[in-house]
């Protein structure tokens, strides 16, 4: 698995598709099959497959992120589409609908793209952590000096 | 404020605030500032809806707009109230403790937004009126507090842990069950729903068996005989804030959900069913109490304590008249405050002595006499010495017993008190008495300990407040005690609001989604 050529030069072109694939899931979620869940699954094996070719460090630089904060968005996101009725007089978690340029959108998709966040951030969470605890799957190269403190804590 | 707002901030302040602790991960000293703001605002947030409740009745909304059938229903009455109130005082309390008792790895590791949300599920379990959102949050509520009984990753927490994981989800499989099967015999899964449509279900065998179903379940989670196995395991081995918290909270939802369920639902066959009740309150409060007479660790007695008064409460639900209910709510309220702060005295010892053990632990009462005050309170309290609370709370269920001519278990519950009385007795003998010999360090009280003392006092006052103000206490109880026995103003408050939420602009909405956009 470790430092194979077809499977870095694969991930580099199918890392954009996959993410590209599931910002659609999450839109279509809206009327069929899909949503934010499932996208936000597959946005996760695309990084997923990143850190596979090319080790944990790098995948996590390629999210120029960490899972932790993209969790936070994502709940904050959900929230705020949570309590927008609620200035506007209605119930909480009610739907707001406008049509701007002739495109219907709502709170819903906002809550949707909260969910899809907050998958984000699970799976890498856990992904990046197998790594991190030392499951040998990943390519291994030297773990940049950032790394969360668990590690110095094990020693 | 409107209802509607006031009746779900207790969800969305913890919710806000563990988002935002989240997001503060580096950030420790403002994670526990927003901390105790957020505890803070959800007690005052509940009292302004307790204040409500009083002026107008009970009061429901739907989440979404939903009128009520179709629509999870978020209800408060008296008692979902009283249970927020209490359990946002053991918050605030839990919060200014844990600034000391916490360690920094912990807090690192996502402490605060954990036990904000398990707060979140805490919360939402007292307010819903919906038996499927019901599960919801008993799972929000798990899940936070599977995170943090292991949290800090020590052999005994994860032993502990797993039991507490396995039990419980044993326990959400037979709820889930329940909810199936109920919802097949009615159609709904609306708490005031149910109440109207369980007496008509022809199948009255059927209506017995999800009865048990959830008697099971929330037996589990309330750690009722014989299946409190979990409790003893696993409560004493986070740090004692989480453990305080714990120990307050968390089966005091299983019994809220017993006094709910069985006073709206299932009261179809009450001579079965509360009768099996009353056998279970008199074998856990036994079970309970002579489990802890022979350990010696001081949060494990306290945990099997949590048991035998457990006991105590499903005794009231148990023999269900007016004011066996009445004794039920007071024993719930004057309990949680009691045992959430026997925990955390038992931390503060553990933070001077460095143990939990009863057999290293020693001359407390010397070193540190405001401690001994602050333990007497609430242990003096527990084994129900008048005139503190836990006096009024057994009088008000020996009362209740006697009037119902249960007499075995009004006997029962008195020799449990005096076994209760044991152990605290031998807390003190063996923690505070001795040891006025020099090789006690009697120095100066260190500040960590003093922040505790802060916390520790403020639920004793709250544990003398009761005792000494027991007559409007017993007025909230026997507001909500009515309320329970009398299930209309509650099928009002929640079906009767159709009209009012359902307004035309909620069905349009509700039409335009019926066709979905391409029927447009």
């Amino acid at each position: 698995m470790r430092n194979s050529l077809i499977l870095r030069t694969a991930a580099r072109l199918l890392v954009p598709l996959i993410l590209l694939f599931s910002v659609f899931l999450m839109l279509r979620g809206h009327n069929e099959s899909g949503g934010g869940f499932i996208g936000g699954l597959v946005a996760g094996t695309a990084f997923a497959l990143y850190a596979m070719a090319y080790g944990t460090a790098a995948s996590r630089r390629a999210l120029r992120t960490t899972p932790q904060a993209l969790l936070a968005a994502g709940l904050a996101t959900a929230l705020l589409s949570a309590v927008i009725p609620l200035f506007q007089g209605g119930a909480m978690l009610q739907g707001l609908w406008a049509k701007p340029l002739g495109v219907k959108v709502g709170t819903p998709i906002l809550f949707d793209v909260g969910v899809y966040l907050i998958v984000i951030g699970i799976t890498l969470m856990i992904v990046y952590e197998l790594d991190e605890s030392g499951v040998q799957f990943f390519p291994q190269e030297p773990h940049p000096a950032s790394l969360p403190a668990e590690a110095e804590e094990s020693a | 404020m409107d209802s509607h707002t006031l009746l779900l901030l207790p969800l969305l302040i913890p919710f806000v605030v563990a988002v935002a602790t989240l997001a503060l991960r580096t950030r420790p000293g403002l994670q526990k500032a927003l901390n105790l703001i957020g505890m803070t605002g959800i007690l005052a947030a509940s009292i302004a809806l307790l204040v409500r409740i009083g002026n107008e009745g009970i009061q429901a909304t739907g989440l979404g707009g939903w009128p009520a059938p179709f629509g999870i229903m978020m209800v408060a009455d008296h008692l979902s109230v009283i249970m927020l109130i209490v359990s946002a005082l053991i918050g605030v309390a839990v919060a200014i403790y844990a600034i000391p008792n916490v360690d920094a790895q912990r807090v690192g590791f996502g402490f605060y937004p954990f036990m904000n949300l398990l707060m979140v599920g805490i919360n939402g379990a007292f307010l819903t009126g919906d038996l499927f959102n019901l599960y919801v949050w008993f799972e929000v509520m798990l899940i936070s507090s599977f995170v943090l009984i292991v949290l800090g990753n020590t052999d005994e927490q994860l032993a502990g842990g797993i039991k507490y994981v396995v039990i419980n989800l044993v326990s959400s499989l037979f709820f889930l069950a329940g909810v199936g099967m109920i919802y097949g015999l009615t159609g709904t899964l609306n708490m005031a729903e149910l109440a109207m449509a369980l007496p008509q279900v022809e199948q009255e065998g059927l209506v017995t068996v999800v009865a048990m179903l959830f008697l099971v379940s929330f037996g589990i989670k309330a750690a009722l005989f014989p299946l409190f196995f979990w409790l003893p395991a696993s409560y004493h081995t986070p740090p004692a804030a989480v453990s305080a918290f714990f120990a307050g909270l968390l089966t005091k939802v299983g019994v809220y959900a017993l006094i709910r369920v069985f006073t709206l639902l299932f009261t179809q066959d009450v001579g079965f069913t509360h009768g099996l009740l009353l056998w279970a309150a008199g074998l856990t409060m036994v079970s309970g109490v002579l489990a802890a007479a022979i350990q010696t660790d001081f949060r494990k007695i306290l945990s099997f304590h949590i048991i035998s008064q457990i006991g105590y409460m499903i005794m009231g639900l148990a023999l269900f008249t007016p004011l066996a209910l009445i004794g039920a709510v007071f024993y719930i309220v004057h309990h949680i405050i009691v045992k959430a702060n026997l925990f955390l005295v038992s931390g503060a010892a553990n933070q001077l002595q460095g143990t939990f053990s009863l057999k290293k632990l020693k001359g407390l009462y010397a070193a540190h006499p405001l401690m001994a005050v602050l333990f007497v309170i609430p242990a003096f309290s527990l084994a129900g010495f008048p005139p503190l609370s836990g006096f009024w709370a057994k009088l008000i269920l020996a009362k209740a017993g006697l009037e119902a001519g249960a007499y075995w278990i009004v006997a029962v519950a008195m020799a449990v008190g005096l076994f209760t009385m044991y152990s605290m007795s031998k807390v003190w003998v063996n923690a505070f008495l001795p040891g006025t010999d020099e090789d006690v360090d009697a120095g100066r009280t260190p500040t960590a300990v003093r922040v505790m003392y802060l916390s520790i006092g403020a639920l004793a006052a709250a544990t003398i407040f009761i005792s000494v103000f027991a007559g409007p206490v017993y007025e909230m109880a026997e507001q909500s005690a009515d309320e329970l026995m009398n299930s209309s103003a509650y099928i009002e408050a929640v079906t009767g609001h159709e009209e009012s939420v359902a307004d035309s602009a909620t069905r349009v909405d509700l039409d335009g989604r019926a066709g979905g956009v391409h029927a447009q």
